[in-house]
């Protein structure tokens, strides 16, 4: 097994539910098999390590064909939040945590958290905002530096 | 079908060295495989988890996720990984001599 993965680096820039979802499975996965993870949050990615906004991470109704919604009603007030409860619902049937648990349970597991130096100035953020597990707020290059070795997955 | 031999006793295994007969496990095995996956000696901790795995197995039909041996073996996911850095979930289930668990979390 010479060819196994031994290192992966998920970058997650999406703000929607069911944008940040698949790479904290990929993250969580990655550990679950031993395999060394780091996650680095990028633009509206970095909702999922902002303390006042990681609990309130919606799932988009508008402009998501896949959801097989008319665009009109997704659009109507208070929709996202009712899809939005009810996947997290079924989520946890799967014994699949709520975003924050989620996050801070792939910290526990080693993986490294990252926030992008980029959009945390694009934004006007700083460290504080961000929940005590993200390990540090770095450029692309150092990203590059940390994912050498490794494949990169960007989601 | 492949085999192994733990603690002098030949046992049926899948091509990853999970047990394919859980009940053809014997706690004497325990420390012969994990030395096989790397890790040293087995501590009380460690024997926590693996009983635990058992006791999943024998009451669901399968080994617990990651997060739900975190909530309910009584030791916390950093530790566990601690414990079992190659996956505690696989590892553990490896040395319980219990079936790969197959969950995505």
């Amino acid at each position: 097994m010479s060819d196994a993965i031994e290192k992966v680096s998920i970058i997650i820039s999406k703000g929607s539910f069911e944008g940040v979802y698949p790479g904290l499975i990929m993250a969580n996965g990655a550990r679950a098999e031993g395999i060394e993870a780091n996650l680095f949050f990028t633009f509206f990615g970095l909702d999922v390590i902002h303390k006042e906004r990681h609990e309130h991470i919606k799932l988009a109704t508008v402009g998501n064909p896949g959801l097989h919604f008319a665009t009109l009603l997704g659009g109507l007030p208070g929709v996202s939040s009712v899809m939005t409860n009810y996947m997290a619902h079924k989520l946890e049937k799967l014994d699949i945590p709520p975003i924050p648990e989620f996050v801070e349970m792939i910290a526990d597991t080693g993986a490294g958290l990252y926030a992008c130096k980029a959009s945390v100035d694009l934004f006007g953020l700083e460290k504080n905002d961000f929940i005590p597990q993200v390990a540090d707020i770095i450029t692309v290059g150092e990203f590059y530096e940390k994912a050498a070795g490794g494949q990169i997955i960007f989601t | 079908m492949p085999t192994k031999t733990y603690d002098g006793v030949e046992v049926a295994v899948d091509d990853q060295g999970f047990f394919s007969d859980p009940s053809q496990w014997r706690n004497t095995m325990a420390a012969e495989i994990a030395a096989q996956e790397g890790i040293g000696e087995l501590t009380d901790r460690h024997w926590q988890v693996i009983k635990f795995m058992r006791h999943e197995y024998e009451e669901k039909g399968t080994g617990p996720s990651v997060r739900a041996l975190g909530k309910t073996s009584g030791v916390a996911i950093k530790e566990l990984y601690q414990l079992f850095p190659k996956g505690p979930a696989k590892l553990a289930a490896k040395i319980a001599g219990i079936p790969k668990p197959r969950g995505c979390i």
